[in-house]
């Protein structure tokens, strides 16, 4: 049982010294779960290559997963769906609650001196920031695995191509007849996009 | 008086079923956005904001960059940060609840059902997963780039302002250490906007 409470204080340290997301949380999560042998070096890597591969914030896929997982490594009693699931919602809820409670306060405390000129004058100086922020996360994103993971030119002009297309179908109004103008939704464009991949490399 | 209470009771049971539809809405629009969100946070902003600005008009575009830069300023997982930020403003503590956890349910499962019923081995060397992939990831490069322009435009920059966003997202991008810390830039924006308000508080009068 001890590994539960174990697993709930790792990935509540987890939550709050997390700062900027997934992939920067995961260094914290390897030294929390292999150092201790929950999770075998092997299928840490595998558990990130499936958090990847699945919908959903690297950080709550990669929680769930090694909290089914850890409880059935460390003490063999434990290796049944029914304590997995146990271990993966102990993990998921460990991960999100202190974020929540910090995000809640910070936002209440906010509305309650809404009016107040300081608070607007802060947030007028942080949009243009925030503006930054989202640009430096679609260039950090242009690398080479998301553009070409075999290094072939190909795939790297099929990439770009895509790229464009997406953001123009994303970005433009359609004409759609009468007069009206559409913008595909996001969704519909993420699942056009790996219809693409599909046919493109998957044949 | 049995027409009062009929009329009474009408009243009551369409108001909780307004009450009821927003969760309903706030719980959906969440899940689907955690159903579809690949390659971390940044990849909702585009469908958050279709859908609760552009669709539900809950909220404006700039007060979208506001909760955003707490979400980001704050630690923990950035997705469910926004959630969070976005339920607790339109409805409050249960608001918040409702909307992170339809941010998280949809990982949980899949994540679930595939540790209870496959083997690691089956999905990361099935090749038509990692085709349809290698199509989506560009993609959702693309739905990163759109909202840069679209909160730029909300953001209102000018002469003044428009290097900031450049020097920020540069500065981030090289990946330095320290110095590309997103929380550093998010400080110094609110310094520079209180010191903004402290050198020139009529300017700023004159302007709102």
């Amino acid at each position: 049982m001890q590994i539960y409470w174990q697993l709930i204080w790792a990935y509540i340290k987890i939550g709050i010294f997390g700062f900027g997301g997934g992939y920067a949380m995961l260094s914290l999560v390897e030294k929390a779960v292999v150092a201790p042998g929950w999770i075998t070096e092997q299928s840490f890597t595998d558990i990130l290559a499936i958090s990847q591969m699945t919908p959903g914030p690297i950080g709550i896929n990669s929680a769930t997963y090694i909290g089914y997982l850890a409880p059935g490594q460390v003490n063999p009693e434990l290796a049944s769906p029914g304590w997995g699931i146990l271990g993966a919602v102990l993990a998921t809820l460990a991960v999100v609650l202190p974020s929540f409670f910090l995000v809640l306060y910070a936002s209440h405390f906010i509305r309650r001196h809404n009016e107040s000129g300081v608070i607007k004058a802060i947030f007028a100086g942080l949009r243009p920031v925030v503006v930054g922020l989202i640009a430096s996360a679609a260039i950090l994103l242009m690398n080479a695995a998301n553009f070409c993971p075999d290094h072939e030119t190909r795939t790297l002009i099929a990439s770009v191509i895509i790229c464009a297309i997406a953001f123009c179908l994303v970005y433009f109004p359609i004409p759609a007849g009468n007069g009206r103008k559409v913008k595909l939704h996001p969704i519909l464009v993420i699942c056009l996009a790996g219809l693409a991949g599909f046919f493109l490399y998957g044949l | 008086m049995r027409t009062l209470v009929w009329y009474y009771l009408r009243v009551h049971i369409s108001f909780s079923l307004v009450i009821v539809k927003i969760y309903w809405q706030l719980f959906s629009t969440f899940f689907k956005i955690g159903a579809f969100t690949f390659g971390g946070g940044w990849a909702m902003i585009s469908i958050i904001e279709r859908e609760i600005v552009d669709k539900f008009h809950w909220i404006e575009r700039n007060e979208f960059l506001d909760l955003l830069a707490v979400a980001q300023s704050l630690p923990g997982i950035l997705a469910v940060n926004i959630a969070t930020a976005v339920g607790d403003r339109l409805r409050g503590g249960k608001g918040s609840a409702v909307a992170a956890l339809g941010t998280i349910l949809p990982s949980f499962i899949i994540i679930l059902l595939i540790a209870i019923f496959l083997t690691p081995d089956i999905i990361k060397n099935n090749r038509t997963i990692a085709s349809i992939f290698m199509g989506i990831r560009p993609a959702v490069v693309a739905l990163i780039i759109a909202p840069v322009i679209t909160s730029a435009k909300a953001a209102k920059l000018n002469r003044k302002t428009f290097w900031i966003p450049i020097l920020v997202a540069l500065m981030i991008s090289l990946d330095l250490g320290t110095v590309s810390n997103p929380v550093l830039y998010i400080v110094l924006g609110a310094i520079g906007g209180w010191a903004t308000l402290v050198w020139y508080p009529n300017h700023k009068r004159k302007k709102s």
